[in-house]
């Protein structure tokens, strides 16, 4: 195995309902406010982009909803720049707390060179992941 | 080794809890010698060594000679190819998560 891999996760708590939050990331137009322009629909095996400010694209796939729990979808660079190329997966999760809804962004990359469907080895790699998350927290 | 570890070299040697822990020691507690890595690794000191060269060839600790002893300290630096861009992109969502919050807000009126 020798795919280049990287993770980042981000965690806020919002105080806004699970039902909200979820509209936000679903809904073409409240998503563009937030994130990026985009023609996103929330089916699995969509297609579509989001355009960056600086005038990039990303391309994207529906791979997972779970309503007002789970959101995934690919979110791939093609750069020629090796330091900008990313074939990656955003994961949404939405946990209802008393204030509100917590919302973890799980950011999970691959070289494009590597098959991203690698199964059990991508498992393995992202309890790496959490742990070198933990360890970089830590240190 | 003559070029920097890549990620997969940092990623694989840390995956390893004993070698992590080794790691994580010498960044919080600063140099130390293989006796009192061993003293508190749980493994004996043939293994500890062991680890800490696997550490050494991925370029995580350097080591250094004194006497009979064997000195090693971290290496912080040598995670900066995990760090840039996990910084990087932790900081391009935690942005976005306020922007995020905003428009909630604003979704309320």
């Amino acid at each position: 195995m020798t795919a280049e891999t990287r993770s980042v996760t981000v965690e806020r708590e919002f105080p806004h309902p699970p039902a909200k939050l979820w509209r936000a990331l679903t809904q073409p137009h409240l998503i563009a406010d937030w994130l990026m322009k985009n023609d996103f629909a929330p089916a699995v095996g969509h297609k579509f982009n989001l355009s960056g400010e600086w005038g990039g694209t990303l391309d994207c796939e529906v791979l997972e909803i779970e309503p007002e729990e789970t959101l995934a979808y690919t979110w791939d660079h093609v750069h020629d720049d090796p330091q900008f190329d990313l074939c990656s997966t955003v994961t949404f999760t939405l946990t209802p707390t008393p204030a509100g809804t917590l919302l973890r962004m799980e950011q999970a990359g691959f070289r494009p060179d590597q098959p991203r469907a690698s199964g059990g080895a991508k498992y393995g790699w992202q309890q790496n992941f959490d742990k070198l998350d933990a360890l970089l927290g830590r240190i | 080794m003559d070029s920097p570890p890549t990620q997969d070299t940092l990623f694989r040697t840390l995956a390893d809890p004993t070698r992590r822990a080794l790691f994580e020691r010498l960044c919080r507690d600063g140099e130390q010698t293989v006796g009192a890595l061993t003293a508190r690794a749980g493994v004996s000191q043939p293994a500890v060594s062991k680890h800490l060269h696997i550490l050494r060839d991925a370029g995580l600790v350097l080591d250094r000679q004194a006497g009979r002893q064997t000195h090693y300290s971290a290496r912080r630096g040598a995670l900066a190819p995990l760090i840039d861009w996990t910084s990087r992109m932790a900081g391009f969502w935690e942005s976005k998560f306020d922007d995020l919050g905003d428009l909630l807000k604003r979704m309320d009126q």
